[in-house]
């Protein structure tokens, strides 16, 4: 259920900020856990954990029940039973090593690609297209092909990793560089600015608020390239993505289900890490902070 | 009343002449957009130090090209401008203001570009955000700030740079008429403690005819000046002159004027 709560403290923390810095705060609750706040996330949790069991038992006969084994039994199989959990955590460590560098390389790659694009049109309109020919490949097509070319090494799965996650980082910091206001570069102009200062002082921050929401997309998306590319190419480091593979193969169904909330969970994590990295850089002065 | 005098086919470049007191000068200025748009036509006037003068026109009339070819953000399609670039300082339509800086940062930024040092650019900003009256919200980010403070604090950042020539493009357009009159005064305030040479764009009437020294008024597009005001008021002025006959008759004349211009 870590999917459920990191979100519900997320959604908590951000409204209550909103209403103290709104100032109509009534002094009397200062608590951070508001009633209002807390509940309904949880009453959803709870409805859904309701409909599982209602699924698990009624609707499901005893022979089929394998088909959604109910929570309780997801959490003694696939949590609270040693050997399953740390060889989840095993999965999920070498998972996140290959999306932490898929993510790295392609906010590098990306970034540099915009910087570049925003400084020529016919820069931007010779990489652009292909940008979102990367963007179109359906990625259950290449990945066979990358292990084919790559092999099924620990480079080839950070490639997938990029060649997912580098579009939305290229389009937001491209879209961010060129969002500055026009009389601040006329200023600059006026001022005799070269290049790389006009970008330093005025296109890098400016960009900020869009490629903080990019990092957000792309993170998640690394994530899930990391899933995949483990789970197809099915050898090397076990991750997330084999495990996933070998409990469906095995039909152990809280396991996978207990896999399916963890790789949920990491998702979940490093989109709230980075949406509290970006509160922390430009919410101060952002107009609409993305922080959320 | 201007001369009619034919745009000559001059390079942009102009040399300045010796015995040229004036500060800014335009000579037969014409624009014409790469879209077949004229915006300008043949408009020659000067501004010297200690002089304000100000360009009434229809929006749209083309007088923020005036501005922009002034500073040197344009070419003008013919004539010339003879100005020295390096002491413009330039007050947009909006603030644009750096969102991520603070006032004071904001501020500090021309002095910032043309690499004066740390301690002198604290000062200088200091006393800008003084003389505009911002003290106390050096540290404030920009979308905390009303609009009029933030063209106060767009005006200080101008400040900082001790320019010797000063061009408002609309400069206070978008904020409201008390907020606008109390702007005015503090600009007028500005220019009899800096004399600098003074352009200012807008379609206010008694804004101009307040502030100015001359009053200009553009005809829509193409556009041409058609008319001009001298104001009899001395400096440093009250702010009760706006209640004086003399200010009323000279507003109605530019009304006037401008209603000319119009058609």
């Amino acid at each position: 259920m870590s999917s459920v709560d990191s979100s519900a403290v997320d959604t908590a923390a951000v409204a209550s900020s909103a209403v103290a810095s709104s100032g109509n705060v009534s002094t009397k609750k200062r608590s951070r856990f508001d009633l209002r706040i807390v509940l309904p996330p949880v009453l959803t949790g709870g409805l859904i954990l309701g409909i599982w069991y209602f699924v698990s038992y009624v609707i499901l006969d005893p022979k089929r029940r394998f088909l959604l084994k109910p929570p309780h039994e997801v959490w003694s199989v696939g949590f609270a039973n040693g050997d399953n959990f740390s060889e989840m955590m095993e999965g999920l460590l070498a998972t996140s090593k290959t999306a932490f560098w898929g993510l790295l390389s392609a906010i590098l790659l990306g970034f540099l690609l915009a910087v570049i694009m925003s400084q020529a049109k016919f820069v931007e309109r010779a990489i652009f297209p292909y940008a979102v020919v990367l963007q179109a490949i359906p990625i259950l097509a290449i990945v066979p092909l990358i292990g084919f070319w790559f092999g099924y090494g620990f480079m080839p799965r950070v490639f997938i990793c990029v060649i997912i996650a580098l579009f939305p980082i290229i389009v937001n910091t491209l879209f961010g560089l060129l969002s500055a206001d026009q009389g601040l570069h006329d200023l600059l102009t006026l001022h005799n600015t070269g290049r790389v200062t006009r970008l330093r002082k005025l296109m890098f921050p400016a960009a900020l608020p869009a490629v903080f929401a990019g990092l957000r997309i792309s993170a998640g998306l690394s994530v899930i390239g990391a899933i995949v590319g483990d789970f197809y190419f099915g050898q090397g480091e076990v991750g997330i993505g084999q495990l996933l593979k070998r409990y469906a193969a095995r039909l152990e169904g809280e396991q996978l289900l207990a896999a399916v909330i963890v790789s949920s969970g990491l998702g979940v994590l490093v989109f709230t890490l980075f949406g509290w990295i970006a509160n922390r850089v430009v919410g101060k002065w952002a107009a609409d902070s993305r922080g959320n | 009343m201007l001369g009619e005098t034919s745009a000559t086919d001059v390079s942009n470049r102009g040399s300045r002449g010796a015995d040229d007191v004036a500060t800014l000068t335009f000579s037969n200025i014409s624009m014409r957009f790469p879209d077949g748009t004229e915006a300008l036509s043949d408009v020659s006037f000067d501004v010297s130090q200690g002089e304000f003068v100000t360009i009434v026109g229809p929006s749209g009339c083309g007088k923020s090209t005036l501005l922009k070819i002034a500073a040197g953000l344009l070419d003008a399609t013919s004539g010339t401008v003879d100005v020295d670039r390096s002491g413009i300082g330039y007050v947009f339509q909006d603030a644009t203001l750096m969102p991520w800086r603070t006032v004071r940062r904001n501020v500090e930024l021309l002095a910032e570009l043309h690499g004066v040092d740390k301690a002198e650019r604290e000062k200088l900003a200091s006393e800008a955000i003084q003389l505009v009256g911002l003290n106390g919200f050096e540290n404030h980010y920009p979308k905390s700030l009303s609009g009029g403070m933030k063209m106060r604090a767009s005006l200080a950042r101008t400040l900082t740079m001790k320019p010797p020539v000063f061009l408002f493009d609309e400069p206070f357009g978008a904020v409201d008429e008390i907020t606008r009159e109390r702007l005015n005064e503090e600009t007028l305030r500005l220019f009899e403690a800096e004399r600098f040479a003074g352009l200012f764009i807008t379609h206010s009437i008694s804004e101009a005819v307040f502030l100015s020294t001359k009053v200009y008024v553009m005809s829509a597009r193409p556009g041409r000046l058609v008319a001009s005001f001298d104001v009899p008021f001395a400096y440093p002025r009250s702010p009760e002159i706006r209640f004086d006959p003399r200010f009323a008759e000279i507003a109605g004349e530019v009304s006037h004027a401008l209603r000319g211009a119009h058609s």
